[in-house]
């Protein structure tokens, strides 16, 4: 009966780890469909001294196969590719990289493509709704790398994500 | 053994009544039924399908009746023998019954034979439509989960492109020519023809007519996702006259605000993420992910005619599409009251 | 335990040869020793109860289906709930209980049919067993973990693609495909060479039960159709895992190669469903009317007929994709024409009937049940092999209609009709008469107040595979009357649990041949020991037990202190060498999980193929690890 125990518990662990990736949450929630000011502030420099803590802000799509999948769709649809290609750039640089300009991470990434970037990436807050960001800025980083393998879309023919495609790539940072 | 028998009868006799009465009770209400038909290829079918059913039926009815007699004794036609020492009968009555057998299996031949040409010969002549004069050829494309329709012309500037409701002129030959955005769909208006399969990567045809003017229902019959349930088509026959006033009416960009609410609801189009996905004529919106909108005020349905198209219903859709049509691709948009109603009275103004 | 000397003649040794008999084959004892099994009886009835609670699974997964379709525009399930549904709904039914069934029957009932003691390859057998139960598992896993299946149990691609099905689903499903596919081709092959070498002497193949030939007709086919379904499983999971481009159209693929391949799997496999259903019912025909059957020559020829037209059928499945119309009207000739063979043999069992002395037993009603319904699902079959007509029909609920007739009437009512029969023999009790027929009438009534009004829903235009429909279809009465239907079924399955029961407990005590059967296995004591017979019988007609009990003959000279049976010849079954069979062992246990922890593990990383074959690969060496010699046989 202790294995019996013990396994029920092993099946829950992983039941738990299962869920996120096969999460389909088809409904937004009315808060998502807003769109934030900002999420992340490009500058730790700030006039006063240092101020309390600030929230972080987490994608809650992250390694949902369902949302990253869509963020492909969105990707192609809202004619992302135009500039970036799929992840290899042209007119604006690519996707797929070491060293973001205004940083990689998810916040990072909601701001940019919120408020838009000069010399040429388009402010698409009050335009994209939120959760549909959010499901994009999910694809970027599967493309990356960034994402459980399990859960991330399909491979493109273009560019392969494989861990050998990204230089310098550090291992083991997601969120 | 005898009451068993009777019970026997009794009950295959009640069941076959429940069938029959349940055949008959459902005959009734003709939308989208292969067994209404309104053009000469589901006419030529529907022929068929009750060849079919009544000397097939004819045949079970035989078989059942043969099979529940065994149960009874006086029914054998053969002396009783002693069986229970040998398990066998006598050599002349198994000879006997191996002869009928072979009756029976050459019946079951000649029969096969007659239905398989029956059918390859319905099939050819339905398919001697595209040898008649002067189609019309219109290009299917299949979508998670709406249909996108293209008239084809010679000329560029003539091709109609327009979603989810096809008008036909009654007589005339159409040519369907399928293909796939995504998936497989099937394209399937029963009244009119049977189906097609739209695959990617593949072009498909399929050719229909209809005989006489009416408002023909088809369904996507492939499963293709989430929303496979909610992908029907309406098919419009109607004269060669009227067909061609909609042609042109349809071919028209859109028509400009007449009044400020209008010209409010078309700023509301232009300002949100519809003009990624939708085009309207006329306008700067030429998005090509989803349904064409330049005429969405003259069509019977929304997404797919999941719903009709009233302004309440349009409303409703636009808040949330997910309440509708659960998993489909248009976005959810937040937008107020002042913006949605001016925007509704504009898509609906877009005749 | 010496029963079978009531069937066949006395010999001296009897109580010693018994003796040695029950410790040679004895079961070891213990967890361990639960996990080492190799008996066929063991390993069968752990498919049959496997399979019979897939079974349950695969009927509630349909009664909340019908429950949803019960009305219009109903919220009982979400989209997404309900297209998982019915894609596991049929998954399970198809790959986890009817084929594995099938197989457990068979498992159970064709070495005692032949007249031998296990099947040729016991740890093979044993082998089949855990990756079936792994597979049923994996599957069930990803059910309960929200990655159950939702394309379809034939998963077209590009739907089943990586970019319309996200996540694991489709992989977990096309994985499940590659357990259960690897456990029929073990049982395929060890029951070909059990019933081609290991037959009764004096059991010629003309002298074969027809369940026996039924049997290697079907595990032929598995043997060509199977490869088929690994193929196509394995270019989907290989598209959605390593970026091949097999039938993905976006990068050059073809979706219709997948169509192809799939359904050359998928008619043949249906067939192998149904075929041994035909071998039982001949079984419980010849048994029930108490008489020879009519056309032995016949029965056998159109069963062999059945199994290689099969194979010529499948792109009746593809109709609708836009094929050249010659080659399509090929279609339409073949499958029509595999009526003939079912009609011959439908013709042979009413002659039977009609000629014989027919007792009404519960297995019997069946039998009509049978030939109601199959006969009926034929004909619909025959109509959906009419390109026009199936052009129309294609994909609604006329052909859920069809299949459903055709599986449930010739595969599920003669498996009840089986279990009422074989239920004796497997649990040496008889089952209760009275609750059989009332478990029959439910069953039936059920079925086609369930199945009869989705014919007429085809025809108004209903699709398959829709989680709701509108109002103004007028497709709501049919669609309640089906769900009505549903549920009856369901009274009639539990009816059928209660009788199993209640049978074990309080049944009549059977006997060796409660029914005055003729084959081999009602020789046995009821339930058959591990070694079956004392005595290895030896046959001179085609229906053994019906000869007249001094005429009856036995083997002597095997040894019964080691596990030894008799080869035979292929044809005549003339004796030809003694062979050892192994005992227990616990290493298809341990080769089934290596070999599951590579399948499982390439699911989520393409490495652990290689891991997988590695361990795979040294279970297997310490399975077949040479054990020394025995003393020479004679003595």
């Amino acid at each position: 009966m202790r294995t019996g125990a013990m396994g029920i518990c092993v099946m829950c662990l992983l039941l738990l780890a299962a869920c996120q990736r096969e999460k389909r949450d088809i409904r937004p929630s009315p808060t998502r469909l807003a769109i934030y000011g900002d999420a992340a502030k490009e500058d730790a420099l700030r006039p006063g001294g240092p101020i309390s803590p600030q929230p972080v802000v987490n994608n809650p799509y992250n390694g949902s196969a369902y949302d990253i999948s869509e963020g492909q769709r969105l990707f192609n649809w809202y004619n992302c590719s135009g500039c970036h290609a799929n992840g290899g750039g042209g007119i604006g640089p690519p996707l797929i990289k070491q060293h973001w300009t205004y940083g990689g991470e998810p916040a990072n990434l909601f701001d940019t493509i919120v408020k838009g970037r000069p010399n040429g990436m388009p402010a698409w807050g009050g335009r994209i709704p939120e959760y549909q960001v959010w499901q994009i800025i999910a694809f970027i980083r599967s493309m990356n790398g960034e994402q459980p393998r399990s859960a991330t879309a399909s491979r493109q023919d273009s560019i392969e994500t494989n861990p050998q495609n990204i230089v310098n790539r550090v291992r083991g940072k997601t969120k | 053994m005898k009451n068993n028998t009777r019970q026997i009868f009794s009950t295959f006799a009640g069941v076959l009544g429940v069938a029959c009465l349940s055949l008959l009770i459902s005959c009734a209400g003709h939308q989208q039924s292969a067994v209404d038909p309104a053009g000469p290829q589901s006419g030529r079918i529907d022929t068929l399908w009750w060849s079919f059913f009544w000397l097939l039926g004819a045949i079970f009815v035989i078989v059942m009746v043969l099979t529940l007699m065994t149960l009874g004794r006086r029914h054998r036609g053969f002396e009783q023998e002693p069986l229970e020492a040998t398990h066998k009968p006598s050599e002349e009555t198994d000879s006997r019954l191996r002869r009928i057998i072979a009756g029976a299996t050459v019946t079951t031949v000649v029969i096969l034979f007659v239905l398989i040409v029956a059918s390859v010969g319905t099939g050819k002549a339905n398919s001697e439509l595209q040898n008649k004069k002067n189609p019309l050829t219109i290009q299917v494309t299949g979508n998670q989960w709406w249909w996108q329709l293209e008239y084809m012309n010679s000329d560029p500037t003539k091709i109609l492109v327009t979603a989810n409701e096809m008008h036909i002129p009654v007589g005339r030959p159409v040519q369907i020519r399928g293909i796939s955005n995504d998936v497989i769909h099937s394209f399937w208006v029963p009244n009119l023809n049977g189906k097609r399969d739209l695959i990617p990567s593949h072009v498909t045809t399929q050719w229909m007519e209809a005989d006489h003017p009416g408002v023909f229902r088809g369904q996507c019959a492939e499963f293709c996702g989430l929303q496979h349930a909610h992908m029907a088509i309406w098919v419009i026959a109607e004269p060669e006259d009227k067909f061609d006033a909609w042609m042109r009416a349809q071919l028209q960009p859109a028509a400009g605000p007449s009044t400020p609410e209008l010209q409010r609801g078309r700023q509301v189009f232009m300002n949100n993420a519809c003009v990624y996905c939708h085009e309207i004529q006329g306008t700067t919106a030429a998005g090509q992910n989803g349904p064409d909108l330049t005429h969405f005020g003259s069509r019977r349905g929304i997404a797919a005619n999941t719903v009709p198209n009233t302004a309440g219903n349009l409303a409703g859709w636009i808040l949330d599409p997910q309440s509708l049509k659960p998993g489909n691709h248009m976005a959810t948009i937040a937008l107020n009251s002042t913006d949605l109603q001016p925007l509704v009275e504009y898509l609906e103004s877009l005749k | 335990m010496t029963a079978s000397q009531d069937i066949y003649p006395q010999t001296p040794n009897l109580a010693h040869d018994v003796d040695q008999l029950e410790r040679s084959w004895r079961h070891p004892r213990g967890i361990f020793g639960w996990f080492s099994y190799t008996t066929h009886q063991a390993i069968g009835m752990r498919y049959i109860i496997t399979a019979f609670i897939m079974l349950l699974a695969g009927g509630v997964e349909a009664l909340l289906m019908r429950t949803q379709l019960m009305h219009a525009n109903n919220g009982f399930l979400s989209a997404d709930r309900y297209n998982e549904l019915f894609t596991t709904h049929g998954t399970t039914m198809m790959f986890l209980f009817a084929v594995p069934m099938m197989e457990g029957m068979a498992i159970y009932l064709v070495p005692l049919m032949c007249g031998t003691r296990n099947v040729a390859f016991p740890r093979l057998n044993a082998f089949g067993y855990w990756i079936f139960v792994v597979g049923v598992l994996f599957l069930y896993w990803g059910v309960f973990t929200n990655a159950a299946p939702d394309m379809g149990w034939f998963a077209y691609p590009p739907l089943s693609g990586p970019q319309f099905t996200p996540g694991k689903r489709t992989d977990y499903w096309a994985q499940m495909i590659t357990f259960t596919e690897v456990s029929a081709l073990c049982v395929a092959s060890e029951l070909i060479v059990t019933i081609s070498k290991m037959r009764a002497p004096g059991m010629s193949l003309n002298r074969m039960p027809l369940y026996v030939w039924s049997i290697l007709t079907q595990s032929f086919m598995v043997i060509f159709a199977m490869p088929a379904i690994v193929l196509a499983s394995s270019y989907l999971l290989s598209d959605r895992t390593v970026a091949t481009h097999f039938v993905n159209p976006a990068e050059g693929g073809d979706p219709l190669l997948y169509q192809h391949i799939f359904w050359f799997f998928g008619h043949p496999e249906v067939y192998i469903i149904f075929i041994p259903a035909l071998g039982f019912v001949s079984a419980i025909v010849v048994a029930h009317a108490r008489r020879e059957i009519v056309g032995y020559t016949a029965m056998v020829l159109s069963q062999i007929a059945n199994g290689f037209i099969a194979f010529g059928l499948w792109v009746h499945h593809m109709f609708a994709t836009d094929l050249p119309q010659i080659g399509a009207a090929y279609f339409t000739a073949s499958s029509m024409m595999i009526a003939i063979t079912s009609g011959v043999q439908i013709f042979c069992w009413i002659a039977t009937l009609w000629s014989g002395r027919p007792r009404l037993t519960t297995a019997l009603h069946f039998v009509y049940g049978f030939i109601a319904i199959f006969v009926l699902g034929g004909l619909s079959g025959v109509v959906l092999a009419s390109i026009p007509l199936d052009l129309q029909v294609h994909d609604t609920f006329f052909v859920v209609a069809h299949f459903h007739y055709v599986l449930i009437g010739g595969a599920v009512f003669p498996l009840f009709g089986a279990f009422y029969h074989w239920f004796p023999k497997m649990t040496g009790r008889m089952m209760n008469e009275r609750l059989g027929r009332l478990n029959f009438w439910v069953l039936f009534i059920g079925f086609n107040l369930t199945f009869f009004p989705m014919h007429i829903l085809g025809l108004k235009g209903m699709p398959r595979r829709v989680y709701t429909y509108s109002p103004e279809m007028g497709w709501d009465q049919l669609n309640f009357l089906a769900t009505v239907g549903a549920w009856v079924i369901a009274v009639g399955g539990l009816l059928f649990i209660a009788n199993v029961l209640w049978s074990r407990k309080k049944g009549a005590i059977a006997g060796n041949n409660p029914w005055d059967a003729d084959s081999l296995e009602w020789a046995a004591a009821s339930p058959p020991p591990n070694y079956n017979f004392e005595y290895l019988p030896a046959v001179t007609s085609r229906y053994p037990l019906w000869v007249p009990g001094a005429d009856r003959t036995f083997v002597t000279g095997t040894r019964s202190d080691r596990r030894e049976v008799l080869v035979t010849t292929l044809m005549d079954a003339e004796p030809h060498h003694r062979y050892i069979l192994p005992g227990p062992s616990i290493w298809p246990l341990v080769a089934g999980i290596c070999v599951s922890i590579g399948f499982v593990g390439s699911v989520f990383n393409a490495w652990y193929v290689t891991w997988g074959a590695i361990i795979s690969g040294l279970a297997l060496i310490a399975w077949f690890w040479p054990k020394r010699p025995l003393e020479p046989a004679d003595e």
